[in-house]
Parts: structure tokens; sequence; C-alpha cells
């Protein structure tokens, strides 16, 4: 631009063509920012109505949390954010700080409870495969209270039972926990119903205290006289009944586990208010076992071992059960220096008398105690019985013994003292034994001198036998020899004379003959000598006369 | 030097916007057609200011927003990730991409923030009718029309990681609703540079001058 341009160059440059003014008092331009802002205002105030409230959840720790990525889950829906955390003054647990959405207000009440999620492989089942991968979450069960709430306590791991699954919780007591777990399954007729959800220590320790939970609608099985049982594992118990091999299912072989059941002949019982309390019974015949509610306990003193004897054993009445031994002491005897064996047993009178009752005419009841004494009168005794040779289990068994010798139940003791009898095995162990100890008082050593010596004269003895045997044969048999042939000689002349006298003797001999003849004549003589007689019977004066001639 | 020169202004002449032709008789605030292709004529770009102030206040106001809020959503097996700018910026750097970082550090924290400053202090000095250092000035203004599309490279990234990375449940990307106000920031700062009429910065000179 050296140049300046004159006015002369400027009259070749075409002019505009003019246009009408256009005055635009608004500019549209400005509906951008105005827009803009519309949007950005609305984003804000929707972000801070969103802005839902600020919880603190306390932790024992921080496993697997971290703050600004661990997720606020409600039935997997993210709800909120952990935003801080920190470790408590006293640095006993952690304090998470989470954001959550408007729409979780209202799941913050007094009994929503907090948990992480992490992944848990029991043996049952396997969750939380997630939380491996995409990280822990803080895991929410919505409460039912209407108290709001804003800081909460976390529990340490899920809970089994989240509150929007119908059904009801029941308390259990055990004497002690089993194979059972959080989580064990509970069967109904082998079905599986419910779980447990905690269990805790008694606070005296005397026992475990269980909760269950048990899905609607089989909640309504479970009835005020149900019964619950460790179904746990397999029950292979060894009693005087031999080896039996018990399971519920394979589940609960690994797992454990328990069953219910309300006894059949009361199925219409009214269903257990939820949170009622049950006693869990070790085993299924222990829990069918109880509908005998009146238990007594008796003592039994045993002179002999128990061994064999376990807690548990039946007391038996001719092969029915009426009770079992519930405790095995030993007590020493200081006045006679010897052991007793008191023997505690569980009695269910009910079973016995029941029968009673049923024979009795009137049908009156009739007191246990009256019962008993009747019976003990008539020898009703208690009596340790092995039950299996084999293993050498021992039960009590409750019979009569015609002979045995007098006594009475000592009610006076606490409990009161039932009489027994010694086992008859046992009877007959001590007879041997005395035998035993007889065969043992005997003078065996000397019996064995004497028996020596005897042998010796005895061998002497027999050699003078022998010596005079050879001496016999010496001289007496040569001798004899010549006396048997004269035997046999004499025996020949003997036959001979034999031969002689059958010729005599033989029918047709004339010997015979003769003989024959002359007793035919001796006849004769004999019917002639008899007339002879009768005549001169009749006619003595014939002797002096004669005879007389026939007057004819 | 600079105040010698001469202003077609100060003699009626206007180039058209369109053609390019010299034209004579137009003034200022008056309108008219170019005689060849009939385009509006301007002596000056008209409501430049106010235009340009307009789509500067929009940015400023967008800008918020795009820094907030997620710019991207990053879902894979292990992680799910809400990246703002500046999150996306610092993870990119502990996680040892420090010169990826850099670079979007540069694009899309500086070059907006760069952009909007810069268009602020060009439109207050302009209504000023400040004479102060105007060759800068226009230099600043080359610089912003120069560096403004740079910062879309942000929105390419996350646009091409969202179409190509869709593997299911392994890896997602999404693009964060401050993606969209981000987009917004780069091209409400764009307009508004396009808007701005560079000449304005000379004419205080060519007034100063003449009184």
């Amino acid at each position: 631009m050296t140049e300046i341009p004159t006015p002369h160059n400027f009259d070749e440059i075409p002019p505009a063509i003019a246009e009408p003014k256009r005055r635009r008092s608004l500019q549209l331009v400005w509906i951008i920012p105005i827009i803009a802002a519309i949007i950005g205002a609305s984003l804000a105030i929707k972000s801070y109505l969103e802005r839902g409230p600020e919880i603190t959840i306390t932790f024992l720790s921080g496993e697997s949390l971290e703050a600004g990525k661990t997720k606020i889950k409600y039935k997997d829906v993210q709800i909120g954010l952990v935003k801080n955390i920190a470790i408590a003054k006293d640095r006993s647990h952690v304090i998470v700080t989470a954001e959550l959405t408007h729409e979780a207000a209202g799941l913050l009440v007094d009994d929503t409870r907090f948990w992480v999620v992490r992944a848990r492989i029991s043996a049952g089942s396997i969750s939380g495969l997630g939380t491996l991968m995409g990280g822990s979450y803080i895991g929410v069960d919505a409460g039912s209270s209407q108290q709001p709430r804003e800081d909460f306590k976390g529990l340490e791991r899920a809970p089994v039972v989240t509150m929007d699954i119908p059904g009801s919780h029941y308390v259990l007591h055990a004497n002690d926990i089993g194979s059972l777990d959080i989580s064990s399954p509970i069967f109904y007729r082998r079905m599986q119903v419910g779980e447990v959800v905690a269990y805790e220590l008694d606070n005296d320790g005397a026992g475990v205290t269980l909760k269950i939970f048990i899905k609607s609608p089989f909640d309504r099985y479970v009835k005020a006289n149900t019964l619950f049982w460790h179904a746990s594992g397999i029950d292979v118990s060894l009693d005087s009944t031999g080896i039996r091999v018990n399971t519920e299912s394979i589940a609960s072989i690994l797992l454990g586990g328990i069953s219910f059941l309300s006894p059949e002949d009361r199925v219409d019982a009214a269903p257990a208010a939820p949170n009622s309390k049950f006693i869990l019974f070790p085993t299924k015949d222990e829990a069918l076992k109880r509908p005998d509610t009146v238990v007594e306990t008796y003592t039994l003193v045993f002179k002999e071992s128990v061994r064999g004897l376990a807690i548990g054993a039946p007391v038996d009445l001719r092969g029915v059960s009426v009770g079992e031994v519930s405790k095995i002491n030993i007590e020493l005897d200081h006045n006679r220096k010897e052991f007793a064996m008191p023997v505690e047993i569980q009695f269910y009178p009910e079973r016995l008398k029941a029968r009673y009752r049923a024979s009795s005419r009137n049908g009156k009841p009739v007191s246990t105690r009256e019962l008993l004494n009747a019976l003990v009168e008539h020898g009703f005794r208690a009596q340790l019985r092995s039950g299996n040779l084999l293993t050498g289990q021992l039960y009590v068994s409750l019979d009569m013994f015609a002979n045995a010798p007098p006594a009475k139940i000592e009610w006076s003791r606490n409990p009161p003292e039932f009489p027994t009898m010694q086992n008859s095995m046992e009877q007959f162990q001590t007879k041997l034994m005395q035998i035993v100890q007889k065969l043992e008082k005997l003078p065996l050593e000397e019996i064995a001198g004497d028996a020596r010596k005897s042998i010796q004269s005895l061998e002497v003895t027999l050699k003078s036998a022998d010596k005079l045997i050879r001496n016999m044969d010496a001289v007496i048999v040569p001798e004899a020899r010549l006396m048997i042939e004269d035997a046999r000689s004499s025996l020949e002349a003997v036959r001979k004379t034999l031969g002689s006298a059958k010729q005599v003797l033989s029918s047709d001999a004339p010997l015979q003959q003769d003989m024959r003849e002359t007793l035919r004549e001796l006849n004769r003589a004999a019917r002639s000598l008899r007339t002879l007689g009768e005549y001169l019977e009749q006619h003595p004066e014939s002797l002096l006369r004669g005879k007389k001639e026939e007057e004819r | 030097m600079i105040g010698k020169k001469v202003a077609a202004a100060e003699y009626g002449l206007c180039s058209c916007h369109v053609c390019g032709l010299v034209v004579s008789g137009v003034h200022e605030g008056e309108t008219g057609h170019c005689p060849r292709c009939a385009a509006h004529l301007h002596m000056r770009k008209p409501n430049s200011v106010a235009r340009c102030w307009a789509l500067l206040l929009a940015a400023y106001i967008v800008y918020i927003p795009a820094n907030l809020m997620p710019i991207m959503e990053t879902g894979t097996l292990l992680d799910y990730r809400n990246d703002t700018i500046l999150s996306g910026v610092i993870h990119l750097w502990r996680t040892g991409s420090q010169g990826i970082a850099a670079i979007v550090f540069i694009a899309s924290i500086i070059v907006p923030l760069f952009k909007l400053l810069a268009l602020t202090l060009l439109l207050i000095s302009v209504q000023r009718r400040s004479v102060w250092l105007p060759e800068e000035r226009t230099r600043l203004y080359r610089l912003v029309e120069l560096v403004g599309r740079w910062s879309m490279l942000d929105i390419y990234v996350v646009t091409i990681l969202a179409a190509l990375v869709h593997l299911g449940s392994m890896a997602t990307v999404k693009a964060g609703p401050g993606a969209i106000a981000f987009g917004a920031v780069v091209v409400l700062t764009m307009f508004a540079a396009i808007y701005f009429d560079p000449r304005l910065i000379w004419d205080p000179l060519r007034k100063e001058r003449k009184s």
C-alpha cells in the first residue's frame, strides 16, 4: 500500500445495491445461550433433587471396599456409591460413608441391613461369583420398619434370608451344633423348605440356640408339637439292636441339616407362632420317642460291672422300651468297702400304666408309686442284660423274678432307688469263679507227687506180674497140656458111653420094648389089685370065707 | 506504522463475503447486495460481538457439565468406570500412559479453556475499543481458529471407542452425557470464533487516528 488510492479509482468500483433497512432488536443468537442455560440449570436442579441421602455404615473391616468405587446394590440394582472409608476413632471398626440415590431414601429404615457381598463358596452353595470379577459391593436388605435411620451397623456376613421372602422364623435349642452351619438346609419329608439363619452359644454355655427360617407355605407345617432333629450326615448307631445307618439325603450327608415332622396322630394341631421355641433332638428316634411327657427318674444300683452300658441304652420290659439310661455313676460304700454303680434311668410310666389301666377292671388311674410298689412286691426287678454278645452292649431289663429276695423301692432317696437283680450271666460267672477258686485251693502238687509215687509202685507191681506170668508159662503150661490130653481122652470115653446110652434109650431099642411090655403088665396087675381092693372093701369076709358064689 | 495504514471502510468500500468483489457505497450499519452474486454485504460481520458473546456464554455454561459429567462409561468384566475428562486423564496418568494423558489433558482441558479465555479477552478488548497490542491479539485469534478443531480429539476417541468396543458383557464403552456437553463446548467456541470479526480489533486504531 504504497500508493494512496484516489477517489477516481473508486468510481470503477461497483456500488452496492441498496436494500431497505431491517432492524431486528432481538438477536436470535441469544437463544443459544438461553437454551444452554436452561439445559444446564435443569441438569443442576435434577442432580440436586436426585442427590440422595448420605448414610454411614460401620463394618469390622474395610476388606474389598473402595471409596468411590464400591457400589451399594439392592436386588442387584445400584442404589448408591461408597464415598469415603474412614477408620473409627477407637480403631475398632471402619466407617463407610455412602451416598444413595434419591429413590433409595425409602430403604433407610431402622431394620434395614447392609453387608459386604463377597464371593462365598460353601459346601452347599456358591454365591457372589460376580464379585470376583467386578469387585465387592454392599448388599442391602430393606427393612419393614417406619423409623428412618441414617447410621447403620453392617453385617459381617450376608443374611441367609432376606426380608422379602415370605416365611417364618423359629428358634431351636440344641445340645450341640453338630455339623450345622448358617444356611444348612431344613428338610420336611426330605424336601428342603428352609435354612439355618443364625446360631449362637447360650450365655451359660450349656447349649446352642439356632434361628431357622422356613419358607412359606411350608411354615404352616410347623405345629406347636412339631419335633425337630439333626439330620446331619450319616447317623451310624451301634446299640443293642445292632448297627444302624440312617441318612436324610445326599446333601445333608455333606452339609448337615435339620428335619422336622409333626406327630402323625396330632396333625390337626395349630400352626406354631413365628419365633416359637423348639428343642432340636440329636436323632429322629430320640425326637419321636419324646411324646412321653411324664418322665420319672430312678436309680438302679448295680454291684456288677456296667461295662457296655451306654447312656441312652434302652430300659426294656420284655422287649418294649419303657425308658433309657441317662446317667452312670460310681459310688463308694465306705461301710462295706465296696463299689456300687448307681445307674440313673428315665422311666416313662405312661407306657406301663396305659397297659395296666387297660387290664384293670374299674379303669381307675393308678399312681405310679402304687403300681410300682405292687409290682416290686411280686418280684419286679431291674437287671443288666447283654443285648449283643458280639459287641458286649448292655441294656437294662425290667422283669418279674419269682425267686427274687424281697425288696422295696427306696422312695426316700432322690431319685428313688429301684431294686435290682444280679445279671444271670453275672451269676453264672460268679459261680464259675467260685469253682475256679475251689480248684485253686486243691493241693495239686501233693496230688501230683502222690500220683507219681503210685505210678512208680504200679510199675513195680506190673513188673512182678510180668514175672509171674512168665513162670506160669514155664511151669504150668506143660502140665496143663497133659491135663488137657487126659481130659480129651476122658471126653472120648464119655462120648462112647453116651453113644451106647443112646442106643439103649432110642424108641425102638429092645430095652424100651421090654420096658413098655413090663409097664403094661404092671398096669394090668395094678388094675386087678384095685379090683381086688374094691372087692375086699365090700366083702371083707371073703378073706375068711373066700369068694362067695354069685347069687344068680 | 500501523496507524498510517488505511482501512477500506474509510472509503466506504467493502468486499463481498461470498465472491470477494470489492464494492463501494456501503456504510457502517447499512446493508446492501453484491452486484455480482447478490449476497448480503456488510462492512463488518453483523452483530459480531453480540453473537460471539452469546455463543461464548453458552459455551461457558455447557463447559460446566462437560467437565463434571462422565464423558465415557467403560465396562469390563472386572471393572466398571465412569470417567469424566479429568478423572480419565488421572487414570491414564496413573496407569502409566503419561504421554496419552498429556495429550488428552492438552486437547481436552487446556485447549477449550484457552479458547474460552482467549475469545473472552478478545471480545472484552474489542468492546472496550482497546488499542492494546492489536497485532498480538490478531495472532491470538488466528491461534484460536487453528486450534479449535483439535479439541474434538476427545470426542473422536470416545465415539470411535464406543463404535468399536462392543464385546457384549466383556467390555463396552459408552459415551456419557459429558461427551455431548463437551462436544457442544467445542462446537460453540468454534462458531464463536467464526462469528468474531478480527477486523474489529483494528477499528479502534482507525477511529483513534481519525480523531
